[in-house]
């Protein structure tokens, strides 16, 4: 922690404490955790001084659990019930998976999201990953040392609105109170930004264990403004390893191998991978189940050989993203290399050619994520000093669509579109006293419902009867900082609020949630109401906390009787937060919101003019020059 | 200043065509470095809710009033016009046979692969079209003739078509 800190002007004269936040990287093959520390970013390593968490959980068949290395190490003992890769699984139905036929798992027959057999009951992708943000977690409160007030959780930019659900949910599940879900290569750019008071246009390439992003931002004066973005959120590393164990199959002619024998040729495959970075050839030996024996060499040029579609594979959302952003190749100040996979030579051979300049790898790619991570969890826990201050302005990767007429969709947000953002539709009735209809919302680019996402059905009720074509209902889709989307709908002639049932087609419903949860607190003895108890008071101390400071910068925009009205609520709510009464907390708090309510807008009203004032237009030009 | 206000003052900018970019683009960062839900990540529900409704809104204004298309849709629709509306209404036919040729012009450059005409076209017609904003510019801001101005701007909803479709061949010849 730093050794004084300095007030700015105009913010809280109450001492700030530092409050404790961790970035999270909850990467395809390994994860890690991040803080920030006496204004330095560091990882937080384990026990054994390893940063790296292999994203590996295995179910013993006492249902007990492990995470990391040692589930990782055993793999191939039980690769059944050793679940590696979760990632690829998130937000997922069994169609959409690629490879699916060479995983050793039992899938469940289950409508959304795949769910998994093990020897701890039916576990979804959700509940896996949870098992590795809880294992990242309490590294951080033990090497931390104490409450943490919240978690910026990284996805790849071009995971989609049920990839990014199921990553936030897993992380309810884990416990963590998620501040933000950052994109990848937005945290890299973080990271790299700041360290090098970059300036201009740059290009993230992201290639991790099993998705790849390509962003472009622009930075500009603290501001990292995302152009655009493109990926591919089912191509990693994973898919290079893939490549070599088909090669191995063939070249030593092996019968179809029992899943031990796959899982055990899959790791030798990974380290030949890792090994011909700086190798020209690499050896892969392994005796398999059946006691029969592979050995094989493998050169470099055979290696680029056997993955040159996949790196070529690449190269197309690179192409597009610029073409998105208007931008040529050489419009590109830098190019920052991210994930572990972008070590292979071929990757930045072929990043370098396109872009006619070498990448920049200085720093870490495993690491450089979960930096710009904890970083941006820094900023968002409030522990600002002045000087460290950015902006982000990020995007939503995929367009978002509703079904129309004949299986077609029609985009109501495109891809590329600054979050957060929002668009309302205005739809009617095709029927005499029609009180329902359905909406039906996608995500991606293609023209087809079918070839699509389908990310919600919305059943719009309570629509006041009238002749076909007479109601107007406006549905408003809103997608927040997350890029998550949420849906509201008014019938506009009569004002009535339509209510809107969300079915999640992947992703878990919340009754599904608080059932897990409720699982697991009895799991692990915990009472259920304390931890609810302790979350409300912590919740009514920062609500008062963040109310005085509001109240010491701006009582000037209230009335005597309106602040008198803000006081005796925050009394209120001290008192309530010092017993035990969970409701009385709750209510005591809902009372303050609503009595800051006005306050809060003015405040937001004079911050806006404020910044705006004293601005001269001096000359305004007519713009030509877009 | 509320939520309804509109876009210009919404970043206490003149409500006119003609428009500095640059400071549209600071304007814009101000604004959002003060509402954007980043800055109120801790803060209570309420508060959120209403940074997100705010960085939203400034989202909105500052994509509306960036691309001149979009800057003098809005503006005509500030001042009761809809080009939307007249959308029917009859194009002059010099005009149209003016778009079948360029179209025709396009479609040949793709198919004979023939990058450097496409691009020629392109600069061509990227020209041909500041003018015509400029035109625009005089109609909005200094006639008032939101009538006429319409008409070009309706005009101008197919030539950045027509452009778009040239960017997309040009595209579609690198892949």
């Amino acid at each position: 922690m730093a050794l004084f800190q300095i007030a700015e002007p105009g913010e809280s004269a109450a001492p700030h404490e530092h409050k404790l936040a961790i970035g999270i990287d909850l990467g395809t093959t390994n994860s890690l955790v991040a803080t920030v520390r006496s204004g330095l970013a560091v990882c937080l390593n384990d026990q054994r001084g390893r940063s790296l968490l292999p994203s590996v959980v295995r179910y013993h068949a006492d249902g007990s659990v492990e995470v990391g290395f040692d589930a990782q190490k055993n793999q191939a003992v039980n690769p059944r019930h050793t679940i590696v890769s979760v990632k690829r699984l998130m937000g997922r139905e069994e169609k959409d998976i690629a490879h699916i036929e060479a995983m050793p798992y039992e899938f469940v027959e289950a409508s959304g999201m795949v769910k998994l057999r093990t020897p701890a009951g039916v576990k979804s992708p959700v509940e896996i990953s949870a098992e590795v943000l809880r294992a990242l977690k309490n590294r951080a409160v033990a090497a931390l040392g104490g409450e943490l007030v919240g978690a910026v959780i990284t996805v790849p930019a071009y995971f989609d609105d049920a990839q990014r659900q199921a990553t936030k949910d897993a992380a309810r599940l884990a416990g963590l109170n998620v501040l933000r879900l950052l994109n990848e290569p937005t945290a890299a750019a973080i990271a790299y930004g700041l360290d090098n008071a970059a300036e201009g246009v740059y290009a993230v390439y992201d290639l991790g264990g099993g998705t790849f992003d390509i962003s472009i931002l622009k930075l500009t004066r603290g501001v990292f403004e995302v152009l655009a973005t493109g990926g591919d959120s089912a191509l990693g590393g994973d898919d290079f390893d893939h490549r070599i164990y088909c090669w191995v199959v063939e070249e030593a002619r092996l019968q179809p191998l029992r899943p031990e024998d796959t899982r055990l040729l899959m790791m030798c495959c990974r380290e030949a991978k890792e090994f011909l970075t700086h190798n020209p050839e690499a050896r892969i030996t392994a005796r398999l189940s059946t006691s029969e024996m592979v050995d094989l060499k493998l050169d470099v040029a055979t290696f680029a050989a056997i993955t040159q579609t996949l790196v070529s594979k690449t190269l197309q959302p690179v192409k597009r993203a610029l073409r998105d952003a208007g931008l040529r190749p050489d419009d590109v100040k830098g190019v920052v290399m991210v994930g572990g996979a972008t070590r292979m030579p071929q990757i930045q051979k072929a990043v370098g050619d396109f872009f006619a300049r070498e990448p920049l790898t200085n720093l870490d790619p495993d690491k450089v994520v979960a930096l710009g991570a904890a970083t941006q969890a820094n900023l968002l826990a409030g522990n600002k000093t002045g000087k460290d201050d950015w902006l982000l302005l990020d995007v939503i990767p995929l367009s978002l669509g509703l079904e129309t007429m004949g299986g077609l969709t029609e985009k109501v947000i495109p891809r590329n579109a600054t979050i957060p953002t929002a668009r309302a539709q205005e739809f009617t009735t095709f029927k005499d006293g029609q009180t329902a209809m359905s909406i039906h919302v996608v995500q991606g680019e293609r023209e087809m419902v079918a070839d699509c996402r389908s990310l919600a059905r919305f059943e719009l009720r309570g629509i006041p009867p009238m002749v076909a074509g007479a109601a107007r209902v406006r549905v408003t889709f809103q997608v927040d900082a997350d890029g998550l989307l949420s849906v509201s709908a008014r019938e506009q002639t009569t004002g009535v609020e339509a209510s809107v049932t969300v079915k999640p087609s992947y992703g878990l419903a919340d009754d599904e949630i608080t059932r897990i949860l409720q699982d697991s607190l009895a799991h692990a003895k915990d009472d259920a109401m304390t931890r609810a108890l302790r979350e409300s008071q912590v919740e009514a101390r920062r609500l008062i906390e963040a109310t005085e400071a509001a109240l010491a910068e701006d009582a000037h925009l209230l009335k005597a009787e309106e602040t008198a009205a803000i006081t005796a609520a925050i009394a209120k709510l001290r008192a309530a937060a010092a017993g035990d009464n969970r409701r009385q907390i709750n209510m005591a708090m809902d009372d303050l919101a609503f009595e800051t309510q006005e306050f809060a807008h003015r405040r937001m009203d004079q911050s806006i003019k404020k910044v705006l004032a004293g601005r001269k237009v001096d000359e305004i030009r007519m713009g030509e020059k877009e | 200043m509320d939520l309804t206000a509109d876009f210009f003052s919404l970043f206490d900018l003149p409500r006119a065509f003609r428009l500095n970019v640059p400071e549209l683009d600071s304007r814009f960062r101000d604004v959002q470095g003060r509402v954007h839900p980043d800055r109120f990540a801790s803060a209570s529900e309420h508060e959120r809710r209403l940074s997100m409704q705010w960085a939203t809104r400034a989202n909105e204004a500052y994509q509306t009033l960036k691309k001149p298309l979009t800057r003098a849709r809005y503006l005509l629709e500030l001042n009761g016009g809809d080009v939307e509306a007249e959308n029917n209404t009859a194009m002059s036919a010099d005009f149209l046979l003016a778009q079948m040729e360029w179209r025709e012009a396009v479609m040949e450059a793709r198919a004979g692969g023939d990058h450097h005409e496409l691009e020629r076209l392109y600069n061509r017609l990227s020209g041909d079209m500041a003018g015509r904003y400029k035109e625009v510019g005089r109609l909005l801001d200094d006639e008032k003739d939101f009538t006429q101005a319409a008409d070009r701007v309706r005009r101008l909803m197919f030539l950045e078509k027509l452009l778009s479709e040239i960017d997309d061949a040009l595209a579609s010849l690198e892949d």
